[in-house]
Formats: structure tokens, sequence, C-alpha cells
């Protein structure tokens, strides 16, 4: 993958997750946290990370933003588009993305790993869905099957919150 | 990266665009006239050419010189982008889809990804956002709600679809569609999986969960292209056209579209999974002269156009379903049996395997 491409990607998931912030119509937003997610797709496949930049696109542009639009549009938020700037909120937020940008470049500067450039692919056709299954079910088989339990309890209480109290 | 490469890939791509693709797209509207006429003993257009067959020139040119009319409520960005983005999706689907073998030494399949059916419904999900995003940009109450039926519907069925396949790449054990393909034309077509290993009893055992797995699949591709019975979102007697009501002109063209191109590559996509592709027995792939290359890509267009047929059958002979039907049927029957057929074929596979 070129370095060009590198930046038209890096700089349409940048952009697009700003107007999430800046955007003052939750459809509007939410939208934009799609392109950003497309955008971070394709960085994952500049990567060779075919199966995470796909599943990616899957869960969160495909499931889980249309379940996002689906409530922004069923409770019909106005009252959003209409509302005052809180000044100090946005300061606030504002700070805490500063503070975490400097971290991340003081990370990177101090850390050897981070500023080699990566040995290209042995074989760029690696079959990665073969190999993140491998890992999963072999070597981190019980931290999968942690999750797995952890998921269905939050399923099972979905449930039964959602289930009406009979009359 | 070199440029043979890059221009081998886009004669393919315009070559299976504006080719292939676009003109289906016109005549499929053409056919399911004549068909639905045929069904219900009519005509259907036949005035314009020989047996109306320039029916579709016709129709283009009436859409676009009708008024091109936007509603004063409508959100104007998003009214224009919608009907874009439920043509794209459809259309970029077809990209991993190999249909045919190969023609000069070239592969017919314009990007063959190690993670093909992924890719597919990855970018087939997000059709549902041309509509979603029509309904509500069109400020109106039926739009709106075609739009809301039709993000429950595609969510619904989207695992459906996803389980239903997951038997075939567990006999592949891959995820790359021309390796579906090969896998096909050497131990017979899913459809049929006895075919050319007769005697052998567990073969015809592993028909039957394949053949469950083709149906589910079948009747989720109904589901997520909005094909008549489950076509919800734009039920004409309930909603007035669901989503599509407000766009007038070439952008109400660009919805229908959408959905015949995404009606086609969901038979591409059947055909490749369980039809054998491009592969018909008797015939050797490209390898052998060009002439078989053009055969392939001829059989497989064949097998698709067939499919569609058979969509518009079902189209013209069953009625629509009730919207809490579709929601049960999706929820309560269709995710079960894929999910139980997953097992079958997992206690299934040992035997088959060498």
């Amino acid at each position: 993958m070129s370095p060009f491409l590198f930046w038209v990607f890096a700089l349409l998931t940048l952009i697009f997750g700003a107007t999430v912030v800046v955007n003052r119509n939750p459809v509007a937003s939410a939208l934009s946290l799609v392109v950003s997610f497309l955008g971070l797709a394709a960085l994952f496949m500049s990567l060779d990370a075919f199966f995470v930049g796909i599943i990616q696109v899957l869960v969160y542009a495909g499931a889980v933003m249309v379940l996002f639009l689906f409530i922004i549009m069923l409770l019909n938020l106005q009252a959003e588009a209409r509302r005052q700037i809180n000044w100090l909120a946005a300061a606030g937020g504002t700070g805490v993305a500063v503070v975490l940008l400097v971290q991340i470049c003081f990370v990177i500067r101090h850390i050897r790993a981070a500023q080699q450039t990566f040995p290209p692919l042995a074989n760029p056709t690696t079959d990665d869905v073969r190999n993140i299954g491998a890992a999963l079910f072999s070597n981190y088989n019980l931290p999968f099957q942690i999750v797995g339990v952890l998921v269905l309890v939050a399923t099972i209480g979905v449930v039964l919150l959602s289930r009406r109290e009979p009359r | 990266m070199d440029s043979f490469f890059i221009i081998t890939s886009l004669l393919k791509i315009i070559g299976i665009l504006f080719v292939v693709i676009l003109p289906m797209v016109s005549y499929a509207v053409y056919a399911e006239r004549r068909v639905s006429a045929f069904i219900q003993d009519r005509l259907g257009p036949n005035r314009v050419g020989p047996a109306g067959l320039f029916q579709p020139i016709a129709d283009m040119f009436k859409l676009l010189l009708k008024e091109d009319f936007t509603p004063r409520a409508a959100n104007t960005f998003y009214y224009w982008l919608a009907p874009c983005l439920a043509v794209m999706p459809a259309i970029i689907t077809i990209a991993v889809v190999p249909f045919g073998s190969t023609l000069f030494g070239v592969p017919m399949v314009i990007a063959d990804v190690n993670v093909g059916i992924l890719f597919v419904f990855a970018i087939a999900s997000l059709g549902v956002y041309g509509i979603v995003i029509g309904g509500w940009a069109s400020n109106s109450k039926y739009p709106f709600l075609g739009g809301i039926r039709s993000s429950a519907q595609m969510l619904s069925y989207e695992l459906s679809l996803g389980l239903a396949v997951v038997p075939v790449f567990m006999v592949v054990g891959n995820l790359q569609l021309t390796s579906v393909v090969r896998y096909q034309i050497a131990h017979g077509w899913f459809i049929a999986a006895f075919v050319g290993d007769w005697i052998n009893p567990w073969k015809w055992l592993l028909a039957v969960p394949m053949i469950i797995s083709f149906f589910v699949f079948m009747i989720a591709i109904f589901a997520e292209t909005n094909r008549l019975p489950f076509d919800l979102p734009e039920a004409e007697q309930e909603l007035a056209g669901g989503y599509n009501t407000e766009f007038s002109s070439m952008k109400f063209a660009l919805y229908f579209l959408g959905e015949y191109a995404a009606m086609i590559t969901g038979s591409a996509v059947v055909v490749t999974l369980f039809f054998g592709g491009w592969h018909f027995p008797g015939i050797p792939d490209g390898s052998h002269g060009w002439i078989f290359g053009l055969i392939n890509i001829a059989v497989f267009f064949t097998k698709v156009t067939v499919v569609i047929f058979f969509f518009m059958w079902i189209r013209w002979t069953l009625p629509r379903f009730r919207y809490d039907q579709l929601m049960r049927l999706g929820w309560l029957f269709f995710f079960e049996i894929a999910l139980v057929n997953i097992f079958l074929v997992a206690a299934i596979l040992p035997f088959i395997r060498p």
C-alpha cells in the first residue's frame, strides 16, 4: 500500500471522526461514524489484515450502526439539534483529547518497537482467517470461552430487563 | 503491482459493469414484466421493437426526461445521497464473485480476496443505508415507516444468511469464493453433493444439510434484496410504495437499479456457492483455449439468469407476509434451522474427509 493511500484513509478516518462530535444532527453524526469505520477498515486492509478489516465493516458499519440509526430515528431526537453548546464541557473534552494525543506521542517516541518499520509479510497471501481461528481456539481458548460466557450473561440480562411484568 | 494487472483489472471492471450488469438490470426489468404477464395470462409490454425488446430503452428515456422533483420538507443533501447509496453496494459485491475460469490466462474474477464471502456480506449489509436514509430524508410518514421496517428486516435476516453458508465453508475449509468453485468441480456441486460419488453413503447424507442450507440461504436472500414475499419496506398496499414514494425521475430509477442489481449479485452468489459457479460437466476450463473461457462465462451467466427467473416466479406466485410473520420466521425458524444445520455438517464431516 502506497503512503498516499495511507494518508487518504487516515485523513478520512480522522475528519469524519471529528464530524461525529461537531455535527448537531444525530443522524449526520451516525453516518459520519460509518464513514470513519470504513476508513479504519481500509487501514486494516493496508496491513494485509483483511479479516479484521472486513469484520470491522460487517459488525460495526453494517450491524451496530444500523441499530444506532434505527434507535435515533425511532426516538426522533430533535432537541439535540437545538441545544445550546456547553462551552465548559467542550473545553474539558478537548483537554482530555489533547492529553491523550500527547501521551501517545510520548509513548511512540520512547518505545523502540514503535520506531522501526515492520518487515513485509513473508507470504503475502497468508490465510489470516485460518490463523486467527487457530490462535483463538488453541492459545487463547480459555479467554475466548470466558468472553463467550460474558456475552451470554449480557444477552440473558437484556432479555430479563426488557421482559414485561405479568399483571 | 505491474501495469498488466492494472489494465486487465480495469478491462474486467468495465466489461462486467457496462457490458453485463447494467444491460442485465434493464432487461431484468423487462423480463419481470413479461414473466408477470405470462403468469397472469396477459401479454405484457410488446409494442416497442420486436416482441417489446426495446422497452427498456423507452423506459430509460421516460425516467430521464421526467421532472426531478424534490419535496420542500426533504433534507436535500441526504435526499440526493440516498439513491446513490442504494446502488453502490449492490454493484461492488460482484467484485469478488468468480464469473469465469480464465481468459488468455487472466483469471475471470476482479478481486480474489481470501475473505470472499465475508466481503459480500459486509458490503451487502451497507445496502440498507440507502433505504433507511432515503426514508428518513424524504421527511414523510410512509417512506419513514418503510425505512424503519427495512433496517429491522435486514438485521434479522443477515443472521440466517451468514449462518446458512457456514456449512459450505466447513466442507471447503476456506472462505475464498474461487476455492469454493474449485472444490465443487472436484467433488460435485453442493446442491447435489453425491454426484460423481454415487456409492458413498456419507455423500448422500451430506446432501441433506446442504439442501437445507441452500433453502435457508435462498429465503434470506429474498429478504435481503426486498423481493416479494418479503418486500415489506415497499409494501404498496400499506405504505404507498415505502421508502421510494417521494423519489421521482432518475433518483427513482436508481432505486430500481439498486434493487435489480442486488438481485443479480445475490443470484451470482447463490450460483457460486451451490451450483458450481462457471462449471458445467464436460466443459473444460479456460486453459484449454480462449473459446472455453468464453463458454465458461456464458455458462455462469446462464445459471444466473435461471436463478433470476426463479426470483420472478416466486414474486408472482406467493402473497406477501405480514410484518410480524416475517420477524417470527426469521428469528424463530430460519435462525435455529441454520444453527442446527451447522452441527449436522460437523457430525458428517469426519466421514467425508479422507
